[in-house]
């Protein structure tokens, strides 16, 4: 292991170092001044970013570096994945701040056991070996669990808790089962030698569909897609707001990326196997995601809803295996975290001083309250209802075209009706703001960083639709090699 | 022709409402006044520049004008690209219109978030060129389905008691039928790798898949339209909308429907079209029969006019699909020409002529707060001026000569005679129904004795009132007598249209 390779992971060395120093900070800081925690941990993400975006890795010609006998990975999906993953965290922790602060939860904990998501979250993006996939995959695992039950006072955390925990393990413990497969045929645990070994095995070795099984188990245990996605409902009701936030955006990130460098660095001759795979779950996960939601009356559980029939949307773009569908899930999964980000911001903004604004009718005549904060939810719901020109419209019409190119035109037509049908519960969202009076007339005061984060955030999202041409060309040609 | 100005003409009618409508919203918080002025200068400021797509119009070419094409999403190569035709300019000029005689004609009726209201019909006019200019498929489907959201809060905040059952099934209703469109404009591209809609007309398409994209194009514009059977949410719509929303829905939302039929399914599946016109035809004319006798039972105003607004645009659809008949008996497409030309002049005039009826109702709502039937009655005694327009406007809804009503009904009931007899026959009951439910309501709303202490009590219209129903009707009244200036700006246009879709497609 020489110098040039360690520089590679620079960007996740940065994040280890500060997680341990702010860590290691917290011990000499009295209540009044942790606020220096927050300043930095923005500065670690800030930092993060420009390390990550120097890039001077890439030389004409060249896609991709590895490092670590081939077990990491740099190239530019990693690099956009992970500077998104920055810009998600850093509006997290904006809204995160004014939550902790109003609840009594601000400790520098969340900002440590966050960061190690983060490198979690980093390390499954550039992962090039089962063991890394595995690292990664557990670092950000462990963080949450314990940010799940981060509120000592409540009892619900700790049950949600627990439960993501035994579901999680054992979603873990499938996928070594898989991945122990997989090394029994192929013998190599990195996901180019593992490839090459497929290439000679053909693709109906059965000890490798059954490791394919397993690991697609795994996967969609991560992005919470039906038939493994009872977690995700209860767990986003149960974790406070600030940590559901958190595990509602960047983990898919993660995922998203793990799925393509596993289905597709090392399984990709599997193809015709998992597509099958997954296909069942897309459909699964938009018809129930969607369905369930309609029923739903806490906006947490209703958005862990949208979340499962986004990620079945997040599904179709990978089935056609094509740089195209590739790029329409990877810009699906950032335009989700984006918009999921915004839409707990605002949950948490509605939250009353000790009282989580978790009822959608919490949410009655915010227009009338504040337009502004109003016309963003507005903006969020529209865009998650896949109305143009906000951006969720893009990353629909984009995956949707994917599954068409993978010749399956019936399940794009049921990926619509159902869409058609979830765009209900989000404009009951918009009823409630804009057609009911307000219960509640108190004025809602938040922050200026607070208040200048969910502008960002809702200007991303309907400016990354209108001018989507560079992020889409972006995430493409991410995948040119294929 | 393409001065410096016309180059960016289109851009300036979409952009300059929708930016105006964040200058209303922003500036106008707090301040109707500031928000009533800033939209009415917004959208008088519109109309005027829009003028040119009247004079400036090359009647003498089938060929996109003021076209404007530049790339937006380069990967997929789409286009913002930006064009009018004969069928186009008409439609922007009317959406120009409206744009200005809605500010003013809800200058007193709405008291709750004045700016959010202007903002969003000025938003809605922007959105509404925009769908009416658009020559790239995705383009087109971004600007047709925006507009669903204003029109989505309009109804729901200033709607009547049950606005947000009506706007909900307004977005759903036409949010479903778009998508089956967005699932065909997708595969058009993944057929010719293009998001150009002109392109499309040219494109070779199997008959098996322009009769699936003639379904995906039906579901949404058959809804946008509407055509029976998918017609029940525009009762709705139009009976909780406040008035300017009904007027915006009625005058222009509709005809994007009609437009869709002539950018679209006409053009890029000219076999399928012809090989199920006998359905289109078939639902028109049920449209025009039976919703003309629904129209007849209705105790509600508006609910009366939104069924004859349905009933009205089974002409568009008739006289659309009745050119396949006709080339099919006759072999010639000159005889087609006149159907769709009076599909055309069918929807101009239905635009004005609803918008004004829309208007009249809203006029009545806002002193009486009532729009049923049975609490007026011999409205002229208090309101002569009012009774003056209310039956000029209802003579021209039942398709009274001399009205822009009658021209538009008259052509596409002569041209059907020429597919069959029997289309022509049912389709000129409607000069019956419309005339009963039209005549009926004025007598038993304006004629007759004062029907009770309220209808006494009656102001007459005021200026600002008068000046939007007189305009309208000066409209009515010009296009029913000399309707040559918008049949110069089709002509051309209709003539390519029919040389196109008689020529098979298939490969």
């Amino acid at each position: 292991m020489n110098g040039a390779q360690m520089l590679l992971a620079a960007p996740e060395f940065w994040v280890l170092a500060m997680a341990c120093v702010i860590m290691l900070v917290d011990l000499f800081l009295s209540e009044e001044r942790r606020g220096i925690i927050h300043m930095l941990a923005m500065l670690t993400l800030v930092f993060a970013g420009i390390i990550t975006l120097r890039g001077d890795y890439l030389t004409a010609g060249v896609h991709s570096v590895t490092a670590f006998n081939g077990g990491f990975i740099r190239d530019s999906m990693g690099d956009v994945l992970k500077v998104f993953s920055f810009i998600t965290l850093g509006l997290i922790y904006t809204y995160a701040k004014f939550y902790l602060r109003n609840f009594n939860m601000f400790r520098a904990d969340f900002y440590t056991l966050s960061l190690f998501t983060l490198l979690g979250v980093m390390l499954l993006i550039s992962a090039n070996s089962l063991i890394m996939i595995y690292l990664g995959l557990e670092l950000i695992s462990l963080s949450v669990y314990a940010l799940v039950a981060f509120n000592r006072e409540s009892s619900r955390g700790p049950e949600a808790a627990m439960k993501y925990f035994v579901l999680g393990s054992m979603a873990s413990g499938m996928l070594l089962y898989g991945m122990s497969m997989i090394y029994g045929a192929t013998g190599s645990l990195g996901l180019v030698d593992i490839a090459a070994a497929i290439g000679v095995l053909g693709e109906h070795d059965i000890l490798l569909i059954f490791g394919l099984v397993f690991v697609v188990v795994g996967i969609a245990f991560k992005f919470g897609v039906v038939p493994f996605h009872m977690w995700i409902p209860d767990v986003y009701e149960g974790a406070p707001v600030a940590v559901t936030l958190l595990i509602s955006s960047l983990p898919k990130l993660a995922a998203f990326a793990m799925a393509f460098r596993f289905l597709q660095s090392g399984l990709g001759d599997l193809h015709m196997h998992w597509q099958g795979m997954l296909q069942v779950m897309a459909l699964l996960s938009i018809i129930v995601g969607n369905l369930a939601a309609i029923m739903q009356t806490n906006i947490k559980r209703m958005l862990a809803y949208s979340t499962i029939s986004h990620m079945g949307f997040v599904l179709l773009g990978l089935l056609p295996g094509t740089a195209f569908g590739f790029g329409a899930s990877m810009y699906y999964v950032i335009v989700y975290a984006l918009m999921s980000t915004a839409a707990f911001g605002m949950v948490i903004m509605l939250s009353a001083r000790g009282i989580e604004a978790e009822q959608l009718e919490d949410f009655k005549g915010l227009n009338q309250r504040n337009p502004f904060y109003a016309a963003i939810m507005a903006i969020v719901m529209f865009s998650m209802a896949g109305v143009p020109p906000m951006v969720g419209f893009f990353a629909k019409w984009m995956v949707i075209k994917a599954a068409m190119d993978a010749g399956l035109l019936w399940l794009a037509i049921t990926a619509v009706i159902f869409a058609v049908m979830g765009a209900f519960y989000y404009l009951r969202v918009i009823k409630y703001m804009y057609f009911d009076e307000p219960e509640n007339e108190a004025a809602i005061v938040a922050p200026v960083d607070f208040g200048a984060a969910l502008t960002l955030n809702g200007i991303m999202i309907i400016g990354l639709g209108i001018f989507s041409g560079s992020l889409i060309a972006i995430c493409i040609n991410s995948f040119a090699t294929l | 022709m393409n001065g410096i100005m016309n180059g960016f003409l289109l851009s300036i009618l979409i952009w300059l409402p929708i930016l105006g409508a964040i200058a209303v919203i922003v500036a106008g918080a707090q301040r109707p006044a500031m928000a009533k002025g800033l939209a009415l200068v917004i959208s008088g400021a519109t109309f005027v520049l829009g003028l040119p797509l009247f004079f400036a119009f090359d009647t003498t070419t089938a060929a996109m004008q003021f076209t404007e094409q530049r790339p937006w999403i380069e990967v997929f190569n789409i286009q913002y690209y930006l064009g009018v035709d004969g069928f186009s300019a008409p439609l922007i000029l009317l959406t120009l219109f409206f744009g200005v005689l809605v500010v003013i004609s809800s200058w007193r009726s709405i008291q709750k978030n004045v700016n959010q209201y202007m903002a969003a019909f000025l938003l809605m006019e922007g959105l509404m060129i925009g769908v009416f200019s658009a020559l790239d498929g995705l383009l087109f489907y971004i600007f047709f389905e925006a507009m669903l959201i204003p029109m989505f809060l309009v109804i729901g905040i200033w709607g009547g008691p049950r606005r947000v059952y009506a706007t909900i099934k307004f977005f759903l209703y036409t949010f479903l039928g778009s998508v089956f469109m967005l699932i065909g404009l997708i595969y058009l591209y993944i057929q010719s790798g293009s998001w150009d809609i002109l392109a499309w007309h040219e494109l070779p398409l199997s008959f098996v898949a322009q009769k699936w994209l003639f379904m995906g194009f039906l579901a949404a514009f058959a809804v946008k339209i509407p055509m029976f059977p998918v017609h029940t949410w525009l009762p709705d719509a139009h009976v909780e909308a406040p008035t300017g929303g009904s007027v915006i829905l009625a005058a222009i939302m509709l005809k994007i429907g009609g437009y869709g039929f002539i950018r679209f399914s006409l053009p890029i599946t000219p076999d399928a079209s012809a090989a199920l016109d006998w359905l289109v035809i078939s639902l028109s004319l049920i449209a025009i029969v039976y919703i003309g006798f629904v129209a007849l039972a209705q105790q509600d105003m508006k609910k009366l006019i939104a069924y004859s607004s349905i009933a009205h645009m089974g002409f568009v659809t008739l006289g659309l699909f009745v050119a396949f008949s006709i080339y099919r008996n006759t072999g010639d497409v000159s005889g087609a020409a006149l159907g769709v030309e009076g599909a055309m002049v069918q929807m101009v005039s239905h635009g004005f002529i609803s918008g004004a009826l829309f208007l009249m109702v809203g006029v009545l709502y806002d002193r009486v707060h009532s729009r049923m039937i049975k609490d007026y009655g011999g409205v002229a005694n208090t309101m002569p001026w009012f009774a003056f327009f209310a039956v000029l406007f209802l003579m021209a809804n039942s398709g009274l000569p001399g009205t822009s009503g009658f021209v538009g009904e008259f052509m596409v009931i002569l041209s059907s005679f020429q597919a069959n007899f029997w289309f022509a026959f049912l389709a000129g009951l409607t000069l019956i129904l419309g005339a009963a439910y039209s005549l009926w309501l004025v007598k038993r709303v304006i004629f007759g004795a004062v029907a009770n202490h309220e209808v006494e009590n009656l102001q007459d219209i005021n200026a600002r009132e008068a000046l939007v129903l007189g305009t309208l009707a000066v409209a009515i009244l010009f296009f029913g007598l000399w309707p040559q200036p918008l049949v110069d700006m089709l002509q051309v246009s209709v003539d390519h249209l029919l040389q196109h879709i008689v020529q098979s497609k298939v490969i």
